[in-house]
């Protein structure tokens, strides 16, 4: 071999094409969720129920997305298993029904200003303490068995319990109902089909976090760090980041996020009970594995896959519905064993 | 003779139940490139893991310019102007090429002068910046992971086999840039097991071998003696030319 050719080797860019076939593999989960929509579509007939079933499968969807994603990344972060991650939904839910319940005066006023004046503290104070009883459930519970997962399990469960607890303490054993906020009520009638605007405010929420989150992810320094931290936490910290820091600003946020998802929820069901939170659990551990854990765009599709499954089974099947999403996430899972987006971890 | 920049003094480090560092021994003189040689499983790359704190030592002492580290922790370490490329490279390969180095860039934004005198050493880098690292060959993986370690002024770079797997061509390349970089104030900490390159670059050599320092000297000196090569190495030396 030359000389010359040698030094090309060296410097002329090789550039990797990735093939069709990988495109199109990164592609199709995002196709599942029309895909689902269609199938739906074919099975219900008729073309009004299933708007309205669609809205609704997309609002909890895009709820379940909100609880979710804190807890995807904490997981993909530092392998933490928090079977605890209800305990913040509760919360959210308590505090915000507590506010909105002293601001009834406004709430129940046909007026958007007033309605959000209660609606923002509510939203505010739900997220700020189910944020702040993130901190003490990290720093107290989840910290001193890092790296330990039967122990995680355990000792997060007992979190679970022990919030539950304080909660019934403070509010009492029975459940909560409170009616939406005045302009939130009622639907609006596309044709034959009534959409709850409830529904499309959860949808409009869930999307612009979901946006949001993406951008700060690909955007910012420390959206870059988590995602680096999420594939070599060890590397982030030979560079001179703390991953411990980022691991718990990131639980916080994930715990106001599942705040913020409690009060949705609870305003969905108009109910809040104490063990809401392990109930919901269920279906966000399904849409965490289904996406691939520690992934923010793999948990999204998830939830709107559970989502629209949910509803279009409770319609056709009724009581099939937890079974239904079961079944789907079983079936992922033998298209793509570690989920929708496998998240690279080196090692 | 000045002190040393760094030094490791009687380190023993425990993986699990495994004694895996028994007492190390080496100085890193301040400037230019030491080696480290061994063969396979030697305790090499669990003596740089130790240093950056990655392992912690179980006892012994570990000093970098004037400063005990023994117990830091990592990115403390990393803070003090200590730089790591491992062995994986430890390429985040969701980021892209640029993003990459924004992180490696701990102290603030890059420099942009200091980026054009990487582009030179590293020229794909260049052509690949705003592509995901994953996708990056393996040589060009390993420009970048030596890139990020001196996209800031370093006092010292603790590099583990930049060359593993590197075509012929990529190894020249690689060897010019390394020699390129300990022209600057830069100490690097060479873990190599292609004595040629490693006798190209470096000034100063230890020989490791089942945890311990066997033999430390100037580079000069064990590349003219080849007994004293054939004791310390034996075969695994020429089979890694
Ligand atoms: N995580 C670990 N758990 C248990 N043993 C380990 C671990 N990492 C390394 N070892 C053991 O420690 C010893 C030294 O390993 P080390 O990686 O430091 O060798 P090395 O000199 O870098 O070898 P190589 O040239 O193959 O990279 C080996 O016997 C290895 O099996
Ligand atoms: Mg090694």
């Amino acid at each position: 071999m030359s000389k010359m050719s040698e030094n090309e080797t060296t410097i002329a860019p090789k550039i990797v094409e990735t093939g069709l076939v990988d495109r199109l593999g990164e592609l199709a989960p995002l196709l599942l969720v029309p895909a689902l929509a269609v199938i739906g579509f074919a099975a219900i007939g008729s073309p009004s129920t299933w708007i309205t079933l669609t809205a609704a499968g997309l609002a909890m969807g895009m709820m379940i997305f909100i609880m979710a994603s804190g807890l995807t990344l904490v997981f993909g972060l530092m392998d933490v298993i928090n079977f605890g991650h209800g305990a913040f939904i509760a919360v959210g839910a308590f505090v915000g029904f507590t506010v909105l319940g002293y601001l009834i005066g406004w709430t129940d006023e046909p007026s958007v200003l007033l309605n959000l004046a209660a609606l923002i503290p509510a939203i505010i104070a739900a997220m700020l303490l189910s944020g702040g009883a993130g901190y003490v459930f990290e720093r107290f519970i989840v910290k001193p068995v890092y790296g330990q997962h039967l122990k995680q399990i355990l000792v997060t469960m007992g979190g679970l319990i022990i919030a539950q607890q304080v909660i019934v303490m403070l509010w009492g054993p029975d459940e909560i109902h409170l009616a939406r906020p005045e302009t939130l009520r009622g639907s609006v009638v596309i044709g034959e089909a009534a959409i709850e605007k409830y529904r499309l405010v959860a949808v409009v929420i869930g999307l612009a976090l979901f946006i949001a989150m993406r951008l700060v992810l690909n955007r910012t320094k420390i959206g870059l760090l988590v995602r680096a931290g999420v594939e070599n936490g060890e590397m982030v910290e030979a560079l001179g980041y703390r991953i411990r820091r980022l691991f718990l600003a990131v639980f916080i946020v994930g715990s106001a996020l599942a705040g913020l998802g409690g009060v949705m929820w609870g305003l969905y069901q108009e109910t809040i009970t104490a063990h809401m939170g392990s109930e919901i659990m269920v279906l966000i551990f399904i849409v965490v594995i289904i996406g691939g854990l520690g992934s923010v765009e793999g948990c999204f599709i998830g939830a709107l896959l559970v989502g629209l499954l949910s509803n279009y089974v409770a319609f056709l099947m009724p009581k099939a519905s937890l079974v239904s999403t079961i079944a789907l996430m079983v079936i992922v899972l033998m298209w793509r064993p570690q989920g929708l987006y496998p998240v690279v971890k080196a090692k | 003779m000045p002190e040393p920049l760094l030094t490791l003094q009687g380190v023993h480090t425990h993986i699990a139940q495994y004694h895996i560092l028994q007492g190390v021994d080496l100085a890193v003189p301040a400037g230019g490139v030491a080696v480290m040689l061994g063969r396979n499983g030697a305790g090499k790359t669990t003596t740089l893991r130790t240093i950056m704190g990655l392992w912690s030592a179980s006892s012994g002492r570990i000093r970098f310019d004037g400063t005990d580290i023994t117990g830091l922790d990592t990115p403390a370490i990393a803070r003090l102007g200590i730089a790591y490329v491992p062995e994986s490279m430890g390429i985040f390969t969701d980021l892209t090429v640029r993003e990459n180095m924004v992180l490696a860039a701990s102290s603030g934004p890059m420099d942009d002068a200091r980026v054009d005198w990487i582009f030179s050493l590293f020229p794909p880098l260049k052509t690949f910046w705003s592509m995901p690292a994953g996708n990056l060959s393996g040589g060009q993986k390993q420009m970048l992971s030596v890139a990020r370690a001196v996209i800031e002024p370093r006092r010292l770079i603790l590099i583990d086999e930049p060359t593993k797997g590197l075509a012929p061509a990529i190894i020249k390349a690689m060897t010019a840039a390394l020699a390129e970089l300990a022209k600057t104030d830069t100490t690097i900490l060479l873990v190599e097991q292609n004595f040629s390159m490693a006798k190209s670059v470096g000034q100063s050599v230890s020989v490791m071998d089942d945890g311990r320092i066997v033999h430390s000297g100037a580079m000069a000196e064990l590349a003219a003696d080849p007994d004293l090569q054939e004791r310390l190495m034996g075969l695994s030396l020429e089979a890694h030319q």
